[in-house]
């Protein structure tokens, strides 16, 4: 491509104030104006959610990442037979699907209750 | 040859242009093509993002890698899952609710910088062609092995048809396509494993790792390809044939590398740089492949995004319990593979050889193969996709009235490069070379996508130090793998699962220049914050 074109069109303009359909009420316009009260509400949004993907994510370091570290350490570990079965087979080949998978449901609930309490938080000047 | 093999393949084949054709009814518009006018619902779109996902390396490579090397490498399909979750936890939701098409559109959108924007679509097209052309080889030899017929022909059929289902359907088409593969991927696997286990059970379940060694089942012949010294003792040369009664001790071969008895039972013989940098690579790579996020806009809203993210990782989940088992089975029905170390071959070749050559043994057969046909045809499809997606909206450019036609010329374009490579590259190690790509992804997209969802400091300058410092360290380190001469053991494991060492390179790079450039910040990144983050009942 040449190094002189244009640069390109942004296709896709969603901006939350022409979506706003007259209907506006205080907690949005704090939103869209980029007020002050509106960008801490808004950081405070992020910061809830970064802290429930952080906090998650050292669920699944200490539940799986560590196993690595463990079998090194402890050699015995490996050697465990449950069922019949090495433990890390059991281990990696079986519980860490269902694992991650609770993982991933709880997060999905605790996210969209984030995402309603700022809703709320948002909505309740107006009302 | 097994005398259901064809029709098996010709049926899906069909299948697949014909889900495509009906596809094609609703696609009318450019947008169509693009993201099927986001109108797909959570559980076909789930199960085409799944469809997309499982690929060759997972179908086949796993089960593989598995019989060759035992528990180590099961961190594969783990973190093939895991990726999902990462993704869920950081990216989904916001970058849906981005609005942007593709990599670089976010890029654009987060950043404003058309730099970063050619940066970020030169990593989507290496991407993508590393990820095209072990698919096309994948086909390409699982035509050979079971047919007997030529690599090439394997390689340019699949190509073919894969390009013309992309340029004539679009993704619409793609993903009714894709979530029929899903099924039938899974199927494909699942029926035989029940067939394969009473089987076992029948055998008065022989175990995995005699301590004598393994023996072979049946009487089995081996022709060896390379000369080699079996059991460190007897020379033989390339081309002998040799021939193993039922019960024969299962000899190690000089040339293929496996584990054997306790080695390949337990844990450990990986070494721990290898095995995080694996690990780190699969986790975060899975958000920075192309064909994997252009899934992700065909979600009505952020909220969506996630719920499909995870019942994704279910479905991908439930998919991986099944390679691993073919690959233990595989320790005692096909031995001979550890002789030939045509491992990738496992799953296509266990029905047959642990349930007899009668018709249900073939007709068993069959069906896995249908399955691997599937595998490379729906990743290759998405990746096409995304490809030339990126081709046309980035390098054709013809702005937002772009015709049908031009899509379908991106595609062919996007197509050419890795069908031509695949006919003449056909001896690189397939799951090697997905595992490269989930490296580079998560040295490059994934830095930039975390912390230009979650971090306001983020500079373009900061972006494209980092996209070039580590996503160029990790290309830098494919290259040399795949190209390169042979390196000294000590520095290969550094290059060839650069993982561990390009990603937090990419990380601290994106990081500290962004800090030092902190007046490049877009001037309007709260009101980009805000739309990535606030629920979209917000905006009306």
């Amino acid at each position: 491509m040449a190094v002189d074109d244009p640069p390109p069109r942004p296709r896709v303009r969603v901006v939350l104030a022409d979506a706003r359909s007259g209907t506006s009420d205080h907690g949005s316009a704090d939103l869209t104006e980029q007020t002050p009260v509106g960008e801490a509400l808004v950081k405070g949004l992020v910061r809830a959610q970064l802290a429930l993907a952080l906090r998650l994510s050292l669920v699944v370091v200490a539940g799986l990442g560590t196993l690595p570290l463990l079998f090194a350490a402890a050699p015995a570990v490996g050697a465990v037979k449950v069922f019949g079965v090495h433990l890390p087979w059991l281990l990696l080949g079986l519980l860490s699907f269902p694992f991650l998978v609770g993982v991933g449901a709880a997060y999905v609930r605790w996210a969209e209750r984030n995402e309603q309490d700022f809703a709320a938080l948002i909505r309740r000047p107006e009302r | 040859m097994n005398p259901y093999l064809v029709p098996g393949l010709v049926l899906v084949l069909l299948l697949t242009v014909a889900i495509g054709a009906y596809g094609l009814r609703f696609a009318r518009t450019t947008s169509d093509f693009l993201v099927a006018s986001r109108s797909v619902s959570p559980s076909w779109n789930a199960a085409a993002i799944s469809g997309e996902y499982l690929s060759a390396a997972s179908f086949l490579g796993v089960a593989g890698l598995v019989l060759r090397y035992g528990v180590d490498v099961l961190w594969y399909p783990v973190g093939f899952a895991a990726g999902y979750l990462a993704l869920l936890l950081f990216v989904a939701a916001p970058l849906r609710r981005s609005g942007a098409f593709t990599l670089p559109d976010f890029c654009q959108v987060r950043l404003r910088s058309s730099v970063l924007r050619r940066l970020a679509t030169a990593f989507v097209l290496f991407i993508g062609c590393l990820y095209l052309l072990p698919q096309l080889q994948g086909a390409g030899l699982t035509f050979s092995t079971l047919t007997g017929g030529s690599y090439a022909w394997g390689a340019l059929v699949v190509g073919v048809v894969v390009t013309a289902n992309v340029a004539f359907g679009g993704m619409r088409a793609i993903t009714f396509v894709q979530a029929f593969q899903y099924w039938l991927k899974l199927t494909a696997l699942a029926v035989p494993m029940i067939f394969l286990i009473l089987q076992w059970q029948a055998d008065g379940r022989p175990e995995v790792t005699p301590p004598a060694g393994a023996v072979f089942p049946a009487a089995t012949t081996v022709v060896v390809e390379r000369d080699a010294v079996l059991d460190g003792t007897r020379v033989v040369e390339a081309g002998e044939t040799l021939h193993f009664a039922a019960g024969d001790r299962v000899p190690r071969v000089s040339t293929v590398d496996a584990e054997f008895g306790a080695a390949w039972l337990r844990p450990g013989e990986r070494g721990l740089f290898a095995t995080y940098s694996l690990i780190l690579a699969t986790f975060l790579g899975t958000m920075g492949l192309p064909h994997v996020l252009v899934r992700f806009y065909t979600n009505p809203d952020g909220a969506s995004a996630r719920r499909t993210t995870l019942v994704v990782l279910a479905m991908v989940g439930l998919f991986y319990l099944l390679p691993t088992l073919y690959g233990v089975l595989g320790r005692i029905y096909t031995p001979q593979l550890l002789m030939t170390g045509n491992t990738d071959a496992v799953v296509l070749l266990l029905p047959e050889a642990a349930l007899g050559d009668g018709h249900l043994g073939r007709l068993l057969g069959a069906l896995v193969t249908a399955g691997a046909l599937a595998a490379f045809l729906s990743t290759s499809s998405g990746l096409l996709t995304s490809v030339a997606g990126v081709i046309f909206t980035d390098v054709l450019r013809p702005g937002r009235n772009g015709s049908v036609r031009d899509f379908r010329v991106a595609t062919v374009l996007a197509a050419l490069v890795p069908i031509g490579l695949a006919l003449y590259v056909s001896d690189m190690d397939v799951s090697r070379v997905v595992g490269l790509a989930f490296a580079v992804a998560a040295s490059s997209f994934c830095p930039l996508l975390v912390l230009g969802i979650w971090w306001r400091g983020l500079t373009d300058a900061g972006a494209i130090a980092g996209l070039i410092a580590g996503g160029g360290a990790a290309m830098a380190a494919v290259l040399l793998t795949v190209l390169g001469p042979p390196l000294p053991s000590s520095f290969a494991e550094f290059v060839g699962q650069p993982a561990a060492w390009t990603v937090p390179l990419s990380f601290l790079v994106m990081v500290g220049v962004s800090l030092l450039t902190g007046k490049r910040v877009p001037p309007d990144v709260g009101a980009t914050m805000l739309r990535l983050h606030a629920p979209e009942s917000l905006r009306s």
